[in-house]
């Protein structure tokens, strides 16, 4: 339905609040109704199986050059600067180990996260925004199909466990550009490069880190989906819904990784 | 005449005391209207009078701000996700657009609301998409994409899709807007043939008054969001109201 549900006169009718604090709270319910509404609908059948494996398939191929080359020079120039330094205390050997804890724990999932957003959150919200202003979603609609269903939860589902694998492989491409650099100055093999980065990693260091990235495929894909879904008429927002999908994406990518580490601090 | 009498036991659409407000706009004031089965209706009013809100408000797309709406004696709007979807399938909406999928074939189009029913049948699909792609004459466009069709192709194909799934209603958004005269008149007869073969009700929202001419049973005249008339074309035509009288001094 397109009924908005923003009822901003009554807000701040009862709460007397200045417009833009109000407008925040608007946005911050609107995003909350509608992320619990995206999980919800993800369990109920039924399910659109090849509509989701599409959107799979279309959001990895899409981010997948663009992470990697990211991930192999955040590998390369993190191992780059951090050898200087570390020779300095005579602690070169511990190159390797630093960079895959550094890489595996925060920048691998964050810097990922941000390029993901920036790809596939726009595109979405860019996309569910045109299907909004040229009446396709109304379309959906009245044909008595379930547009929620068929464009926002499976590109929700696609982006949440997409985001991971994508993160893993970013991973693991650092890795490979750590050892690049890391062989301009040191000796050793891949292998024994290997085995020193991942000595000092177990899977309390793993496990947070992968269900942060979770969590960040979901908050993209439901801030993208939000956007689009929730386009005003006219092509302009069309561009405001991509753009805004960035920001708020990469905003909630942040903030959910602060809140991970204190939490994952206190459990693991 | 009072509610009651217009009231036709056949009515297979009944809006009551209809307000919508967007904000502090009030679109539509005071609607009441009853569409009876197998009847024409023209929505006739000034770009912004609210015809196009009225559509939707049938649709369930607007929700009224107050009133009733009931389509086939139900307040669908306020049923469960799947009683409203059963009774919406059963009321086409042809968009002003067309409102076409534009990452998708115009099979593809055609099939989409087909796929998604409960009681799809696969080896159907084809002849049914085939079917009717011909009934608004555009079987060759169909493997293009939207972005290849005309306007009026692309109206012509809207309303194929919605022939689809057999609507009893069909409800046109300005079904000619922005078509040269051929085109429109082309959509006009379409619009009557599908009346005539499948028996559909049909409600119209247009300025375009040589298609209302062709297709209306009965034109009624929005004026500041109320009903201000309503009659034949010849009744209206012969109007002593000066805006009725208005929009049919166009030839």
């Amino acid at each position: 339905m397109t009924e908005s549900a923003k009822n901003p006169s009554l807000i701040s009718a009862v709460l007397k609040l200045p417009k833009s604090l109000e407008d925040f709270f608007l946005l911050i319910s609107g995003i909350s109704g509608f992320a619990l509404k995206s999980f919800k609908e993800m369990f109920k059948p039924p399910y659109d199986i090849s509509e989701t494996l599409r959107q799979f398939y279309q959001i990895g191929n899409k981010s997948f050059a663009l992470i990697a080359v990211t991930g192999f020079i955040i590998g390369l120039t993190l191992t780059l600067q951090s050898i200087p330094t570390l020779h300095k205390f005579g602690a070169a050997s511990l190159v390797p180990s630093m960079v895959a804890l550094a890489v595996i724990l925060e920048i691998g999932p964050v810097i990922t996260s941000l390029i993901f957003a920036g790809k596939i959150g726009s595109g979405i919200g860019a996309e569910l925004g045109s299907m909004k202003v040229t009446e396709q979603i109304d379309a959906m609609e009245v044909s008595g199909c379930n547009p929620f269903k068929y464009l926002v939860v499976t590109r929700v589902i696609a982006s949440t466990l997409m985001l991971p694998l994508l993160v893993v492989l970013a991973d693991a491409i650092a890795l490979v550009g750590g050892f690049i650099a890391f062989s301009i100055t040191e000796s050793g093999s891949f292998e024994a490069f290997l085995i020193n980065s991942l000595t000092n990693i177990d899977m309390r260091d793993i496990i947070p880190a992968t269900i942060k990235t979770f969590l960040f495929g979901f908050s993209i894909g439901v801030v993208g989906c939000y956007e689009g879904y929730n386009a005003s008429r006219g092509t302009v927002s069309v561009g405001i819904a991509a753009n805004t999908a960035v920001v708020i994406s990469s905003l909630l990518v942040i903030l959910i990784d602060m809140m991970m580490v204190q939490i994952t601090s206190v459990l693991f | 005449m009072t509610q009651a009498e217009q009231l036709s036991s056949d009515a297979v659409l009944e809006i009551s005391d209809l307000k919508k407000s967007f904000g502090d706009l009030t679109v539509l004031k005071n609607i009441n209207l009853t569409v009876s089965k197998g009847e024409s209706v023209v929505l006739l009013g000034k770009s912004g009078t609210g015809k196009s809100v009225i559509l939707q408000c049938i649709i369930g797309l607007q929700l009224p701000t107050e009133g009733t709406v009931k389509v086939f004696n139900t307040e669908f709007i306020n049923l469960p996700e799947k009683e409203r979807n059963h009774i919406r399938r059963r009321i086409g909406f042809l968009f002003q657009s067309g409102a076409l999928y534009d990452s998708m074939t115009v099979r593809e189009n055609l099939e989409f609301p087909i796929i998604r029913q409960p009681d799809y049948k696969k080896e159907d699909l084809t002849s049914k998409v085939e079917e009717q792609l011909k009934n608004v004459g555009l079987l060759n466009a169909i493997d293009k994409m939207p972005s290849e069709l005309s306007g009026g192709m692309k109206k012509r194909v809207g309303l194929a899709r919605t022939l689809m799934l057999n609507p009893e209603i069909i409800l046109y958004d300005e079904p000619t807007t922005g078509l040269d005269p051929v085109t429109s008149n082309e959509i006009s007869h379409l619009i009557i043939e599908m009346q005539k073969k499948f028996g559909v009700t049909s409600v119209i929202v247009t300025h375009d008054m040589p298609c209302a001419k062709l297709v209306a049973d009965r034109i009624v005249v929005l004026k500041d969001g109320m009903l201000t008339a309503q009659g034949t074309y010849e009744e209206l035509e012969k109007s002593e109201d000066e805006f009725v009288r208005g929009f049919f001094e166009f030839e």
